[in-house]
């Protein structure tokens, strides 16, 4: 009562005004976009994905020196032309020479900016796709505990936006070197043609430079701003149309319209502030270059006129002063792409890094036919971290084609207990057995094919049915997937979808109902057609009706097999040959139901209270239990 | 400019995330929807050309600085073969040195005039865009909302999220990268070409020569990249879908030790969207190369010629820089000639899509006489009705059904799946209206109300709750946002959320959906029933809203409903009979049809359906569902 009071008093909108609490959209999970502009740890790493395509880096780099000594000769030619070929005393042929010279360095630069730009560009998309590959064949490997506190959506922005800002940098640094070559290669050029009318020219670069940069965190910070409003905005959008309903059901539709076209408005104010910064450098860099080509005017008109320089130096000063301000651009954005790609490396090192934490024993052997179906755990403690274990001490055996229920409250270590089995997560103490051999010592890969297992949730992907209830069992021909849609009763609404089993599920299966996914999924547990049989049963109300073709295709999936099946309904429960009850880490009790029933234990309370779910009251019974037990 | 506001990445993966993934691609929006069908053609980019005259001022800025810039962009190579050829005569003592100061000066001016009017002529021209952009996020946005769930269950949401992003971009950039550059393109070759041509007739045709081929070769390579990069984000998509289900299902594939039959689904996406990467960089190179190659070899050409006419007297050497630096102004923007025709083509693909979906009428509507439903009794009755989805008459989903509830009553609607209840709950909101047959409120037909007042009088608690990503306290409070604080608290207490809220790190400010924290099943539920209750309706629909929470908290809502029901009609529907066995009449529908309804003893004395459901529930075991399977 006393904490109610409080919050209340402190509660701003008490005195009867009212702040509205009505949002759209909503702020996003933003990350560090630009990092340091070096990382040694970090380019090592990405170097190691460049590696294989040294060759390729070799060739860019010398063919966009080509390209680039080929650009920065033609003002030279030109100026060579004009005042050797084009002379009243020039001798006769001498100009075709020049053009000749002038093919010839065109076709140089053909052929280079072909090479250079098909090979860097090719060579980025290899090293970029490389990564991902990378990535996505560790993320298969790294610990389930991992993948449990990762957002899929963070795995993902790292798999595609970072792995592109890393081709980005790619494919641009190679560019940079011939920017920085170019830019150089004009200042040398003009010194050669004339030091001092150049050093007048060249005194725009550090202003043009200064500008540029002084310009660059302004406008960086706009364009951000842009974009993120941008965002924002988009992401309203995203909501309105995923949430649609019920944003019509709560009768919101003009009200959230306000707050959009507020969100619109600051999204076209930040891109029209974004798009006046973008466009104040050009007259800047038109200013600079019109003075720089003033100065060429005057001066080197004068020198003209003195006959200190010819004409053609003159023209060539005029070319080159033109394309002052493109490399100068360029530099200036690939420091933006290499402090991003800076940033992006980082985060790639960081999955690429991810501890395995399961893998197998570097003489492990594979689970074969000849293993039986046993299911053994002997002294097994386990727990995520090493203070909590979540199984203390636990002890059973399931024998070969023995069909046990697993139950107990929420908390209890049931779902960890199925983990073990398969060995998503290595014990702590003790030993898991399967088929009589510690999972520790035979391959994942022989114990996924030991052991089938239908998760709570299923889970498809997209594809067709058929596709669906294959899976990964590659040898299973089309006959084995209808055989088993028709043991799990799921032929017929299957044969009921639009194209039969090449139907095409839309985005997890959300075409069809709960209690068909439930189906398809143990469908694809009967393909797979394992020995063992770990199943976690879903505790969602599923109706009656379909609840009862599940029962039916539950029995059809465990025979013949060793089955341990998380339970929640009781006539799963009750078709169990063993139950096993867990609370709180520890097995309490075990044994069939009428020696439960007898025992008086946990199981005989939760029988008693005739509930349809055994997970139904949970926390009252554990409380009741606890207390009982002190 | 455009990477600030552009980002096809982060739309890509909005949409991806939306889609079902293998329909990525805006080229194949709309294709299985009916309900939108746009119309290719010059009509959308008439469309928007008009749009764009909206804001006559700013366009007509643009055009006319467009006009300046490109004279003052003429002005410059003539000035600068001026001054070569000044140089050259004061040399030649022909003329004053000073003079040289001058042509400087214009120089000077005529590049800061070009700069001005160049950002004139873009920043109008953008922010044409930006506020046509806003026109159209508004209009989308408001669209979307209203469009009756007929429309949106026909609909894909990808492809709304791809209309209403990529889509709004193309039609954005028209204006400035299609209609301001095509003047642009026009004025510069036209007048540069009349220009050169008057000067020197084969000199000018040698030095525009370049122009036909590179502005082929630029609208060849567009057209063909766009094309690609379609497909492109389609295989793109394939990619990420593979990617995304792996990693969300991680725990099936680990399951299944199916790391390999993954990373071969990787491999086969991974390396088809990788080769068409590399035919994108093919055709890209190919074209810009052969461009590059074509305009240096027409300068070679200039070169020659002119270097002849300049021996043999007929130009002046500043003729000749003229005609070079001309050259070399034209490049850039002819080889921008594919961007324009770009322009055209996604504006008129993307601008078709978005006027159809802004042009789609809505069916259920507010009637032009529509008055606001007045409460006062508070009595739901429906009479006859019928309704079958798209129209078709021969599949009803609800049909004939007629009931009354009064103010305090409950009803609960129970049936096998698929026999119409949700569909019976969602005609009594309006969120689609009946074939045939009334639902008055208080003895007004609802079509006849407005359509805000209706879903005011009737709020229902859906089977999949959407949350919004914000505050829990924002979540509640959704229906009525000036509520207070004790408000939120009380109804949150009544469904049962209360306790879990204060568990959560940052208690009613903790936010929730699709980026918050995750809620379990349950509290989704609850908070869902939480923020319905907000509204206080005259009619309450749970709508199979309770599958996820157990049956003892189930029964505590309930109670704690008590009071709350006593002011309206409340409407269950679900498959637990535990949660609506309580109820003042059950109907049981079966085919779109009440075939019984009393009270839960009427019913099971009945013997009927209803009593099978009941003792199916209690009395659960396999021999029972075996028996029950054989006697259908």
């Amino acid at each position: 009562m006393n904490q109610t009071r409080t919050s209340e008093s402190r509660d701003p909108h008490e005195d009867g005004r009212t702040r509205m609490r009505a949002v759209v959209g909503s702020d996003r999970i933003e990350e560090e976009i630009f990092g340091r502009v070096f990382d040694g740890k970090v380019t090592r790493r990405i170097w190691q994905f460049v590696r294989p395509y040294k060759r390729q880096v070799a060739i860019s780099v010398v063919t966009v020196v080509a390209f680039t000594c080929s650009q920065l000769s033609i003002p030279l030619l030109i100026r060579y032309a004009i005042d050797n070929g084009m002379t009243p005393d020039a001798p006769p042929g001498i100009l075709l020479k020049i053009v000749a010279l002038f093919a010839l360095v065109v076709a140089t630069n053909f052929v280079a900016s072909l090479v250079q730009e098909s090979v860097t560009g090719r060579m980025a998309e290899n090293v970029l796709f490389d990564i991902r590959r990378a990535m996505f064949g560790h993320l298969q490997r790294v610990s389930l505990s991992f993948m449990d506190k990762t957002e899929v959506g963070r795995l993902m922005s790292r798999l595609q936006g970072d792995v592109n800002s890393m081709q980005e940098f790619l494919e641009t640094s190679v560019l940079a070197i011939g920017d920085i070559l170019l830019l150089f290669g004009i200042v040398a050029a003009m010194l050669w043609l004339d030091w001092q009318l150049a050093l007048m020219v060249l005194t725009v670069i550090p202003i043009l430079l200064v500008v540029r940069i002084l310009w660059l965190t302004r406008a960086r910070a706009a364009f951000m701003a842009a974009h993120e409003a941008n965002s924002i905005t988009n992401g309203a959008l995203a909501e309105a149309i995923h949430g649609v309903r019920a944003v019509q059901a709560m009768d919101r539709a003009s009200l959230n319209a306000e707050l959009y076209g507020e969100l619109v408005d600051n999204t076209l104010n930040a891109q029209l502030r974004a798009s006046k910064l973008a466009q104040i450098m050009i007259p800047i860099v038109d200013a600079l270059t019109g003075s720089a080509m003033g100065v060429v005017a005057v001066a080197g008109g004068l020198m003209v006129a003195s006959q200190r320089i010819e004409v053609g130096v003159m023209v060539a000063f005029l070319f080159y002063i033109q394309r002052f301000f493109d490399p100068i651009r360029s530099l200036t954005m690939q420091y933006s792409v290499m402090q991003r790609a800076m940033a992006s490396g980082h985060r790639l090192t960081e999955v690429l890094d991810v501890e395995v934490g399961v893998e197998d024993a570097p003489d492990a052997h594979s689970l074969g036919e000849d293993d039986d179906g046993s299911v053994e755990f002997r002294n097994v403690t386990f727990g995520y971290n090493r203070e909590n274990p979540v199984l203390k001490d636990v002890n059973f055996r399931v024998n070969s084609g023995e069909t046990v229920a697993l139950i107990g409250p929420t908390g209890s270590g049931k779902s960890s207990s199925m983990a073990l089995i398969h060995r998503f997560y290595d014990v702590q103490d003790g030993a898991v057995l399967v088929g009589g051999h510690d999972v520790r010592n035979v391959t994942q890969d022989s114990l996924g094919r030991h052991i089938a297992m239908v998760l709570q949730e299923p889970y498809l992907f997209t594809g067709s049915v058929r596709d669906n209830i294959r899976y990964a069992s590659d040898w299973a021909d089309d006959e084995a997937v209808v055989e088993a849609a028709i043991a799990v009763g799921a032929h017929e609404f299957i044969e009921a979808l639009p194209q039969g089993y090449d139907t095409m599920l839309a985005e997890r299966g959300s075409n069809l109902s709960l209690g068909q996914r439930q189906l398809l999924s143990f469908a694809r547990a009967l393909v797979a057609d394992a020995k063992i049989l770990v199943l976690d049963e879903a505790t969602a109300n599923i109706d009656s009706y379909t609840e009862m073709q599940i029962q039916k295709a539950l029995q059809r999936l465990l025979e013949g097999r060793t089955g341990l099946v998380i339970a929640h309904r009781l006539a799963t429960i009750r078709n169990a040959d063993r139950i096993i009850v867990l609370q709180q880490g520890r097995l309490v009790e075990q044994g069939d139901h009428a020696k439960l029933i007898e025992h008086g234990g946990l199981y005989a309370q939760l029988y008693q209270l005739n509930y349809a779910s055994f997970d139904d009251l949970p926390d009252e019974l554990s409380d009741e239990d606890r207390t009982l037990a002190t | 400019m455009e990477a600030a506001t552009l980002n096809p990445q982060a739309i890509t993966k909005m949409t991806n995330t939306a889609h079902s993934g293998r329909e990525a691609g805006a080229d194949r929006l709309f294709r299985r929807t009916s309900s939108v069908d746009p119309h290719v053609g010059l009509g959308a980019i008439a469309r928007i050309t008009r749009m764009a005259f909206r804001y006559p001022l700013r366009a007509g800025l643009a055009l006319a600085a467009t006009v300046a810039a490109v004279l003052m962009q003429l002005s410059i190579p003539v000035i600068l073969g001026r001054a070569v050829d000044r140089a050259q005569a004061v040399a030649e003592a022909k003329a004053e040195p000073e003079t040289l100061y001058r042509i400087a000066l214009l120089l000077f001016l005529a590049s800061v005039a070009r700069g001005i009017f160049t950002l004139i002529q873009n920043y109008s021209a953008e922010s044409v865009g930006h506020l046509m952009a806003r026109d159209i996020r508004n209009a989308v946005y408001g669209k979307i909302q209203n469009l009756p769930f007929s429309f949106h269950d026909r609909t894909h949401s990808g492809d709304l999220i791809t209309v209403g992003m990529l889509d709004l971009e193309g039609v954005r950039m028209y204006f400035s990268t299609a209609l301001v550059r095509t003047v642009l393109l026009g004025l510069l070759i036209g007048l540069g070409a009349t220009l050169l041509l008057s000067t020197n007739l084969t000199l000018g045709l040698l030095a525009l020569s370049f122009v036909p081929f590179a502005g082929w070769r630029s609208t060849v390579m567009r057209l063909a990249l766009r094309r690609t990069w379609l497909v492109l984000q389609e295989r793109l998509g394939v990619l990420s879908q593979v990617m995304e289900e792996n990693l969300a299902g991680i725990r099936v594939v680990r399951a299944f030790a199916a790391s390999e039959h993954e990373i071969t689904k990787f491999e086969a996406a991974s390396k088809s969207a990788l080769q068409l990467s590399h035919e994108r960089i093919e055709t890209r190179v190919n074209n810009t190369s052969a461009m590059t190659l074509a305009f240096f070899a027409a300068m070679g050409l200039v070169l020659y010629f002119g270097g002849r006419q300049v021996t043999s007297g007929e130009i002046s050497l500043g003729t000749l820089a003229t005609f070079l630096t001309f050259m070399s102004i034209l490049q850039m923007p002819v080889r921008q000639m594919g961007m324009m025709v770009n322009g055209y083509a996604r504006a008129s693909t993307c601008g078709a899509r978005l006027f159809a979906l802004i042009d789609h009428e809505s069916k259920v509507e507010n009637a032009p006489d529509a008055r606001d439903l007045k409460i006062s009794e508070g009595t739901l009755r429906l009479e006859n009705v019928s309704f079958a989805y798209n129209g078709n008459s021969d599949r009803q989903a609800v049909s004939g059904i007629s009931f009354e509830a009064r103010k305090g009553e409950t009803v609960g609607i129970v049936g096998p799946p698929g026999s119409g209840k949700t569909t019976l709950m969602h005609l009594i909101p309006r969120f689609y209206d009946p074939a045939a047959g009334s639902i008055c409120i208080d003895g007004q037909d609802i079509r006849g109300a407005t359509l805000s007042s209706v879903r005011q009088a009737v709020a229902v608690v859906q089977q999949d709750s959407f949350l919004f990503t914000t505050s829990i306290e924002n979540n509640i409070a959704y229906a009525d946002p000036f509520t207070r604080s004790h408000q939120i608290r009380d109804v949150a207490e009544s469904a049962q959320l209360h306790d879990s809220v204060l568990g959560l790190p940052g208690k009613y400010g903790t936010i929730v959906g699709e980026r918050g924290v995750s809620l379990s099943g349950g509290q989704r539920q609850r908070l869902s029933i939480a923020r319905t209750l907000m509204m206080k309706p005259a009619v309450l629909i749970f709508d199979d809203s309770t599958a996820a929470i157990d049956a003892g908290t189930e029964s505590r809502i309930r109670t704690a409903l008590k009071a709350y029901a006593k002011d309206r009609v409340t409407l269950i529907v679900a498959h637990r009979l535990a949660s609506l066995m309580h109820a003042d009449r059950i109907l049981f529908i079966e085919h779109g049809r009440i075939v019984e309804q009393g009270s839960h003893d009427e019913l099971l004395r009945l013997g009927g359906r209803y009593n099978d459901l009941h003792e199916l529930q209690m009395h659960p075991s396999a021999e029972m569902l075996v028996r029950k399977e054989d006697g259908r």
